[in-house]
C-alpha cells in the first residue's frame, strides 16, 4: 500500500481480519514520511505484516524511479524505527525452506536445523551431523521475497515502459472497468517477467509493449475461475 | 430467375385459382378455429413465396403505389374486419404485420398459403403465430388443389430462405407480397365470410407458429435470431422513415446488428455495476432506518435475526473467508423448548443404518465371511447440549438472509479432522474429499465451527464459574461438568496480568473427543438397546478407547486454563499481544491463536469477546496430505486349499508314481494305509 494513500487501503484489506490499531497506524504514517525522506525513494510501500510469537514484524518496501528495479525491503518491530534489510538471493533460499514453523520475533534469533553433511577429511568421505544456523534475518528475507514473487500482484495499465528501458507509473490509469476487473488476464505478477519468451508470436503480436511487459496472471498453476 | 419467372405465372394463376380452392379450403378449413390474423399473414406468405423480384403481378397497382409501409401496415392490420375495409394500416397493428410479414419468409409452408389466407381473412381471423400457416398448408396439400403451387413456392422458399441474409431479395419479395396482398385482399373482399373460421385457424395456427419458430431460431454465431434482427430493423425503419429505404436497407440491417452489440455492451456497463452494489446498499439501508439502534450492519443483522427467530442470546460469532463468498457466522441459544425437530429424523436414520448393516451380513454367509464391520454410527448429541449447545447462522452479506446451519454429528467432526477443503461461499457445494464427508458445505463448515469454538473461547479465569452442583466426575455418566454461569463476584483481572500468563484464561467451551461428541458416548451401552448383533471384540476395543477419554491434554473438564493447551513442534499455542503500546493503560489484552490462525480473544480485563475471522483451517506447519485409504482388504485366508501351485511336470508324476507303487508295496507288506492316505492328500 502506498505510503500516501495508507488509510484508505488499509481499510479496504480489513475484511480479511487483519487490521491495524489506530495508533499503529497513525506512527505508520508518519515514520513512512521520514523513511522515504531519508533513503529518498521514489515511493514507500506498506509490505505487511508478518506474525510471530513475542513481536510481530513490519514490513516496508522503498521503490526507485524504475519500478521494477530490485526494491529495498526494510522491517520495523514498532513501527517507528526502521530497519534495512539484505537482499535476497538464491542461497537463502535453499537455506531457510527447510524451517518450518511460525516466526519468533526476534530477529536474532536462530534457527538450528541439523544436516548431515558429507565433510572430506583428507580421504576419508564420512557423514557429519552439522547443525547449521539459520538466522531469522534471513528467513525472513526469503519468505518476503517468495510471497512477493508469488503473489504480488497489479493491474493491466498502472505502469508502463518507456523505450529506454524503465517503468514508470501510469498517471492517466484510472482503474480497470468491471468486465476488465473479472478478468484474470489483465493482472500482472509484479516482477521480472518469465514467461513472456515462451509466448507464441501470435501472441506476442497483440501485445502492447509499452503495457504489457510483465507475466499475466492467466497462466498460473492451479487454474482458478475468476 | 428462372423461378422467379414461373413463380410469376404462378401468381398470375394464384389470384385465379385462389377463388376456387378459396372456397374448398374455406369448406375444408371449417373444422379448425384459427385465430384471425393468422391467415391475413398467409396471404402475405402466398405472394411472398411466389413473388419474383420486380414483378408485377396484375393487380398489384394499387399495393405498388402504396409504400411498403402502408403495405406493411395494411398487411398488418390485415384483421379481417378491417380488411374488407380498406388495406389503411392502424399504427397497432404494425407490430403484429411486422411479425407476420417476417414468418412467411422462413416457413417451409407454400403459397397454398394463399387461397387459405383468403379463407383467413374471410374468417376474420386475427394474427398470429405461424401455426396459421402451416395449418393452412396442410389442409392444401390434402386437398390437393393448391398443390402444384405449393410445390413450385416451395422451390422459391429455399431460395428465399438461403437468401434471407440478403436483404435485397428479402425487400423485394416483401413488396411482391405486399402487392400479392393487397391483390388478395380485393379478392377477398368479394367473398363471403362463411363460419368456416373454426376450421381454418388451427391448422393456420400452426403453420404460422412454425414459420414463427423457425424465425426465432437463433443464430449458432451471433445468438441472434432473425425474427428479432427483422423486427427491430423495421421498427428503426419506421421510426426514421428514410428516403429510398428500399435502397439502403443492406446498410440499415448492417447498422442494426452492429448498434445492437455495442449498445448492449453500453447498457451492460453501466447498468451492471450499479446492479449488485445497489441492491445491497438498498438493503442495508432499509435495515438502518429500521431500527434505532446506533451501530454496525453486524448488530442490526442480528436484529433482523433475532425478530424471526424465538431467540435468547445473540452473539456475532466470527466471519469466514471462502473462494467465491465468506460467511458471516452468529451464534445463537434458542430459548427452552426450541429446534427439536431435527431429533426425530436422526432416529430414524440410524435405524435403517442399523438394517442395512444387517442385510449385508447375512449375504455374505456363503461367501468368505467379511470381519469388516463398519463403524456404528455415533449418535449426534442432544441439541442445546455439547457441541451443539449452540444453533449458528450464516449470511453472506450484511443485509442478506440468515441462514440455519444443521446440527453437527460425531461423524462430521471425526472426518472434517481429516480432511481440509476451502469454503466457496456457496452452502450447497458439495464436499468431495477421501475420508468422504457426510454433508455438503454447511455441514462442513458447522463442524469447522464446531471444533474452532471448542478450541478457542475462552475466557478469562474467574468469568465463569460452576454451577452450585459439583459433583465428580465418573467416566461413565455423560453428564460431566457442563453447566457454567457468570460469577456475579468476577472482579476482573489485570490485563498486563491476562497478557502475561495464559494460566489466566480458560476455556469455556467444552473439548470434542476424538469420537467427535463433547460428552463421551459409550456405544456399548446402545449396542445391548437397540442392535442385535454386537462383536465382543468391539466391545473391547471401545473400551480400550475409555483410557483415551482420560488422557485428553485438554482435559474434559471445563475451565481448564489453556496453559495447558498442547504445543504444536514447540510453538505455544496462544500469543498474547497488548493491543497498544503507546498507550499501555487503555490497552487490551489480546489473545491470538497459534493453532487457529484466525481465531482471537480480548479482555480489558472485565468484559472479553471471543471471534473468529479466517479460513476455517487449523494450523498445521506441514501441508496437508490427504490420508491414504485402507490397505485391501484381503478376500479369502491364504490356505492350502486355495494356494496355487505348479502343476507337477511329467518327470514328477513319474517319480512319484514310482515312490507311490513302492509305497503300495511297503504299505501292503505292512499294511500301513495312512501313509496312502497322506500320499493321496499330497498328490491331489
Amino acid at each position: 500500500m502506498d505510503a500516501e494513500s495508507l488509510l484508505l487501503s488499509l481499510e479496504l484489506a480489513s475484511g480479511s481480519g487483519q487490521g491495524l490499531s489506530p495508533d499503529r497506524r497513525a506512527s505508520l504514517l508518519t515514520s513512512l514520511m521520514l523513511v522515504k525522506r531519508d533513503y529518498r525513494y521514489d515511493r514507500v510501500l506498506f509490505w505487511g505484516r508478518i506474525l510471530g510469537l513475542v513481536a510481530d514484524y513490519y514490513i516496508a518496501q522503498g521503490l526507485s524511479e524504475d519500478q521494477l528495479a530490485p526494491r529495498k525491503t526494510l522491517y520495523s518491530l514498532n513501527c517507528m524505527e526502521w530497519s534495512l534489510l539484505p537482499p535476497a538471493t538464491d542461497e537463502m533460499m535453499v537455506q531457510t525452506s527447510v524451517v518450518k514453523g511460525r516466526f519468533t520475533g526476534d530477529p536474532s534469533h536462530e534457527y538450528e536445523h541439523t544436516e548431515l553433511q558429507k565433510v572430506n577429511d583428507g580421504e576419508k568421505v564420512f557423514e557429519e551431523e552439522v547443525v547449521v544456523q539459520i538466522k531469522e534475518e534471513t528467513r525472513l528475507v526469503s519468505i518476503i521475497d517468495q510471497i512477493d514473487k508469488a503473489v504480488s500482484v497489479i493491474p493491466r495499465g498502472a505502469l508502463f515502459k518507456t523505450p529506454f528501458g524503465p517503468v514508470h507509473v501510469n498517471r492517466t490509469f484510472e482503474g480497470l472497468s468491471l468486465s476488465q476487473a473479472k478478468k484474470l488476464s489483465s493482472y500482472f505478477h509484479f516482477r521480472e517477467p518469465v514467461e513472456l519468451k515462451n509466448k507464441t508470436l501470435l501472441e506476442k503480436a497483440d501485445l502492447d509493449p509499452s503495457l504489457d511487459f510483465l507475466d499475466s496472471l492467466e497462466h498460473d498453476i492451479p487454474k482458478v475461475e475468476p | 430467375m428462372e423461378d422467379l419467372t414461373s413463380l410469376k405465372q404462378e401468381d398470375n394463376q394464384e389470384p385465379e385459382e385462389a377463388e376456387q380452392p378459396w372456397e374448398e379450403i374455406t369448406a375444408a378449413s371449417s373444422q379448425d378455429p384459427v385465430p384471425g390474423l393468422p391467415e391475413p399473414l398467409e396471404s402475405e406468405q402466398g405472394p411472398e413465396t411466389g413473388l419474383q423480384p420486380g414483378s408485377s403481378p396484375p393487380q398489384s397497382s394499387q399495393s405498388r403505389t402504396s409504400t411498403p409501409l402502408n403495405d406493411l401496415t395494411g398487411l398488418g392490420a390485415s384483421s379481417p374486419p378491417s380488411f374488407p375495409q380498406e388495406p389503411t394500416s392502424t399504427p397497432s397493428t404494425l407490430a403484429l404485420a411486422r411479425q407476420d410479414l417476417w414468418s412467411p419468409w422462413k416457413s417451409d409452408k407454400t403459397t397454398s398459403v394463399i387461397p387459405e389466407a383468403r379463407t383467413a381473412h374471410s374468417n376474420h381471423l386475427e394474427q398470429s403465430s405461424d401455426k396459421g400457416e402451416s395449418a393452412p398448408h396442410q389442409k392444401c396439400q390434402s386437398e390437393g388443389n393448391t398443390f402444384q403451387q405449393s410445390q413450385q413456392t416451395k422451390h422459391h422458399l429455399h431460395e428465399p430462405k438461403d437468401a434471407s441474409h440478403n436483404n435485397s431479395k428479402l425487400k423485394e419479395l416483401r413488396l411482391d407480397i405486399f402487392q400479392e396482398e393487397d391483390s388478395n385482399s380485393n379478392y377477398d373482399l368479394d367473398h363471403p365470410e362463411p363460419g368456416t373460421s373454426e376450421v381454418t385457424p388451427n391448422m393456420l395456427e400452426i403453420a404460422i407458429q412454425n414459420a414463427k419458430a423457425y424465425l426465432l431460431k437463433t443464430s449458432s454465431k451471433s445468438g441472434l435470431n432473425l425474427y428479432d434482427h427483422l423486427s427491430n430493423m423495421l421498427t428503426k425503419i419506421l421510426d426514421e422513415r428514410p428516403e429510398n429505404a428500399v435502397d439502403i436497407i443492406e446498410n440499415i440491417s448492417q447498422d442494426v446488428k452492429m448498434a445492437h452489440f455495442s449498445k448492449k455492451l453500453d447498457t451492460l456497463q453501466n447498468e451492471y455495476e450499479m446492479l449488485p452494489i445497489y441492491e445491497t446498499a438498498e438493503k442495508q439501508k432499509a435495515l438502518f432506518l429500521q431500527g434505532n439502534l446506533e451501530g454496525a450492519d453486524q448488530e442490526l443483522e442480528d436484529e433482523i435475526l433475532t425478530d424471526a427467530h424465538p431467540i435468547q442470546r445473540c452473539r456475532f460469532w466470527g466471519k469466514i473467508l471462502g473462494l467465491e463468498m465468506n460467511y458471516i457466522v452468529a451464534e445463537v441459544e434458542f430459548r427452552e423448548g426450541e429446534d427439536e425437530e431435527e431429533m426425530e429424523e436422526e432416529d430414524v436414520t440410524e435405524e435403517r443404518d442399523n438394517g442395512d448393516s444387517e442385510a449385508d451380513e447375512d449375504d455374505e454367509d456363503e461367501l468368505p465371511k467379511s470381519l469388516y464391520k463398519a463403524p456404528q454410527a455415533i449418535p449426534k448429541e442432544e441439541s442445546r447440549t455439547g457441541a451443539n449447545k449452540y444453533v449458528y447462522f450464516v449470511c453472506n452479506e450484511p443485509g442478506g438472509p440468515w441462514v440455519k446451519l444443521p446440527s453437527v454429528t460425531p461423524a462430521q467432526i471425526v472426518i472434517a479432522r481429516k480432511i481440509k477443503k476451502f469454503f466457496t461461499g456457496r452452502l450447497d457445494t458439495p464436499i468431495i474429499s477421501y475420508p468422504p464427508f457426510p454433508g455438503n458445505e454447511s455441514n462442513y463448515l458447522r463442524a469447522q465451527i464446531a471444533r474452532i469454538s471448542a478450541g478457542t473461547h475462552v475466557s478469562p479465569l474467574g468469568f465463569y464459574q460452576f454451577g452450585e452442583e459439583e459433583g465428580e466426575e465418573e467416566e461413565e455418566v455423560e453428564g460431566g461438568r457442563e453447566s457454567f454461569e457468570e460469577n456475579p463476584d468476577f472482579e476482573g483481572i489485570q490485563v498486563t496480568d491476562l497478557v502475561e500468563s495464559l494460566s489466566n484464561w480458560v476455556h469455556h467451551v467444552q473439548h470434542i473427543l476424538p469420537q467427535g461428541r463433547c460428552n463421551w458416548f459409550n456405544p456399548v451401552q446402545k449396542n445391548e438397546e437397540e442392535e442385535e448383533e454386537e462383536d465382543e471384540e468391539k466391545e473391547e476395543e471401545e473400551k480400550g478407547e475409555e483410557p483415551d477419554y482420560i488422557g485428553q491434554e485438554v482435559g474434559p473438564p471445563l475451565l481448564t486454563p489453556i496453559s495447558e493447551d498442547l504445543e504444536i513442534q514447540n510453538i505455544p499455542p496462544w500469543t498474547t499481544r497488548l493491543s497498544s503500546n503507546l498507550i499501555p493503560q487503555y490497552a487490551i489484552a489480546v489473545l491470538r491463536s497459534n493453532l487457529w490462525p484466525g481465531a482471537y480473544a480480548f479482555s480489558n480485563g472485565k468484559k472479553f469477546e471471543n471471534f473468529y475471522i479466517g479460513w476455517g483451517h487449523k494450523y498445521s506447519p506441514d501441508s496437508y496430505t490427504p490420508p491414504v485409504p485402507p490397505p485391501v482388504y484381503q478376500e479369502y485366508p491364504s490356505g492350502p486349499e486355495i494356494t496355487e501351485m505348479d502343476d507337477p511336470s511329467v518327470e514328477e508324476e513319474q517319480a512319484f508314481r514310482a515312490a507311490q507303487a513302492a509305497a503300495e508295496l511297503a504299505a501292503e507288506e505292512n499294511e500301513e494305509t495312512e501313509e496312502d492316505e497322506d500320499e493321496e492328500d499330497e498328490y491331489d
